[in-house]
């Protein structure tokens, strides 16, 4: 079984988010990773590869040059291949055409099991993964925290509002990593001197022969939430303190 | 081409969910600007049933598609019938930015070959170009997407816009046969385990009550139990009370939890990390009980109590009871 895995790099989780000079989110002193969620479905694909049901793992990134350290990351922790679609002169593609660019991709490869992160940290956008799963037409599993690999398929146990569905699809199909798939492994320092003799290729994002000049949407404006101007303490012994509390969220809050 | 605005009704143990008129909300004046009717699209499971019900809630049509094949939820069965009526309908779509809603509507974006906006929390315009606020980094940001194309997906978060009023006439209800090719699905659903029947559900709760390790033991959870009661709110927990063994984990909120964004938050014993903020900060009002006066949540906080919350939940148990009785 060939196993591909998406990784996009992203900021680390605990960044400091700020604006640049033109109004977008600056990226100075940031420090960045592989995104969280993808590195559950690497994690998960190295697995496999370990119980011995999968022979190959190709990673496949799309980012800017400086992406590769994600890359570099995936195949220290175990991944065979990787490619990087390198996005230079097109910054700010909208999640359709970021998920064209990478299904065009995975077109040229063999696959059985597509991993992904079910979000990315950065956009908390959901889409690019499921949307290839739509241009590919393969079925998929949303939000995945425990999977079985059987004969041609996978199972998946996942979390919705209020419930776990347990759902079975044929491969090829994409799964999307919830955050207690597994716990990813950190790169021992001689797999990350390994890693640099793996294979990395980068493919440029125009060389693709995908349509990048049409957006379906665009952001157009960058903002930081309203600072808090600090919480009104309520003083007094608990059963004065809560009347109070009550009075202002009901005359002054409105909310109950 | 046609200038509408649908909407996904979504059923959850036979129930219309709630973010159904907050959708109504967010879809009028979106069809208003295009010129367009609203119109309320079931699936599945208890459509018919349930049409009467969702044509009171102010769209101007109703349609149902129901299939043996939809009995049972699924994305690939869900998906197909949306995009088959999608295709029939023409138009905008919205979906709430619930496990359902982010399980389909990305694909159903795709095979219509539309863009979309996910977690879409307020509308800057609705002008020709549209465009929608959502936040990014887990509400660290926010950014405005606007459209390019005439039509497009949306998902919307609970709570984000206000529940639309029952209209007092009731909308024309119609069936729509859509061959949905049962035969071609792939995905089998094998089990599906119901969790906390009955109880409010965390992401779309309007009031939302959370504990942390300042609960001390799963037995302190038991101390915000009656207020949830009293304030018909859900029962949310951090991360480390989870990990702690005090309560499932279906009740975490934060980055690694559920996202939640309901009118009153009521923080009980809990810092205020970062993560657990990435799941709450967007909260219209923001409520602390801490005995750390120090204590992070009060930064984000709109209102706070320095105190244990062993004595002061319980009081504030008896003063809702006033009010609410
Ligand atoms: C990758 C990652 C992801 C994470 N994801 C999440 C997440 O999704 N959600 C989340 O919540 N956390 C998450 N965390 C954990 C997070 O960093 C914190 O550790 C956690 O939120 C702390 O939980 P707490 O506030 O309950 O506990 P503590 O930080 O221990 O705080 C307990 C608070 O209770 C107060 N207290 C004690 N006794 C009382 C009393 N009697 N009355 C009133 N107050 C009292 C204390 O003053 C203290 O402020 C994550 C961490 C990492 C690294
Ligand atoms: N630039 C990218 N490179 C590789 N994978 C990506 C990229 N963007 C999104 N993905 C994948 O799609 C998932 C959802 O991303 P998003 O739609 O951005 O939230 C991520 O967790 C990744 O697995």
């Amino acid at each position: 079984m060939k196993i591909v895995a998406l990784a996009k790099q992203t900021f680390t989780t605990e960044a400091k988010i700020a604006l640049d000079g033109s109004g977008k989110i600056s990226d100075a002193g940031v420090k960045k990773v592989v995104n969280p969620y993808d590195e559950f479905g690497v994690e998960e694909a190295i697995l496999l590869k370990e119980a011995g049901k999968a022979e190959k793992l190709t990673v496949v990134t799309l980012g800017p040059p400086t992406s590769q350290d994600a890359s570099r990351q995936c195949l220290a922790m175990g991944a065979d291949e990787a490619i990087l679609i390198d996005n230079t002169g097109h910054e700010e593609l909208d999640d359709s055409a970021i998920a064209e660019a990478i299904a065009s991709v995975l077109k040229g490869l063999e696959f059985d099991l597509l991993f992904a992160g079910f979000t990315s940290v950065d956009d908390n956008s959901a889409q690019v993964a499921l949307r290839i799963a739509g241009i590919l037409d393969i079925p998929h599993i949303n939000v995945v925290s425990k999977i079985e690999v059987g004969e041609g398929e996978v199972t998946g146990w996942r979390e919705a509002d209020g419930r776990t569905e347990v759902v079975s699809v044929p491969l090829p199909a994409l799964v999307t990593a919830d955050k207690s798939l597994n716990k990813p492994r950190y790169p021992k320092l001689p797999n990350i001197m390994k890693a640099k003799k793996k294979p990395l290729q980068t493919k440029a994002i125009g060389e693709l022969g995908v349509d990048l000049g049409s957006p379906k949407t665009k952001a157009i404006k960058f903002e930081l939430p309203p600072a808090k101007t600090g919480a009104n303490m309520l003083e007094g012994t608990p059963a004065e303190a809560a009347a109070a509390l009550v009075q202002a969220l009901r005359n002054e809050a409105k909310v109950v | 081409m046609s200038q509408d605005v649908n909407v996904f009704v979504e059923i959850q143990n036979d129930e219309i969910r709630k973010v159904t008129p907050q959708l109504v909300t967010a879809g009028r004046p979106l069809a208003e600007a295009r010129g367009g009717k609203l119109r309320g699209i079931l699936i599945g499971k208890g459509s018919e049933r349930l049409a009467p019900e969702a044509a009171k809630l102010g769209f101007d049509h109703v349609v149902f598609v129901d299939d043996a094949s939809l009995a049972e939820y699924s994305s690939e069965g869900y998906a197909s019938a949306i995009v088959g009526a999608m295709q029939e309908l023409k138009g905008v779509l919205l979906v709430g930015n619930t496990s359902i809603g982010k399980d389909i509507g990305p694909g159903i974006a795709q095979r219509l070959g539309l863009g979309m906006v996910s977690d879409v929390v307020n509308t800057e315009s609705t002008g020709e170009k549209p465009s929608f606020k959502r936040p990014i980094y887990a509400g660290k940001a926010y950014e405005t997407i606007e459209i390019q194309e005439e039509d497009y997906v949306l998902s919307i978060r609970a709570n984000s816009y206000p529940s639309a009023e029952p209209s007092a006439t009731a909308a024309e209800v119609k069936k729509l046969d859509i061959p949905l090719g049962a035969e071609k699905l792939r995905t089998t659903v094998k089990e599906v385990v119901e969790r906390a029947a009955g109880k409010v559900d965390l992401t779309e709760a309007d009031i939302v009550v959370s504990g942390g390790m300042g609960v001390k033991g799963p037995e302190g959870f038991d101390t915000l139990r009656p207020l949830c009661d009293v304030l018909g709110a859900a029962l949310g927990s951090s991360r480390a009370a989870v990990l702690a063994g005090f309560i499932h984990p279906s009740h975490q909120v934060g980055q690694t939890g559920k996202t939640v964004s309901p009118s009153l938050y009521i923080a009980c014993g809990i810092s205020g990390a970062i993560q657990h903020k990435a799941g709450m900060s967007t909260s219209k009002c923001i409520v602390a009980i801490n005995t750390d006066p120090d204590a992070p949540i009060f930064e984000i906080a709109d209102y706070g109590i320095v105190g244990d919350l062993f004595e002061v939940v319980p009081a504030l148990t008896e003063e809702f009871k006033k009010l609410l009785s």
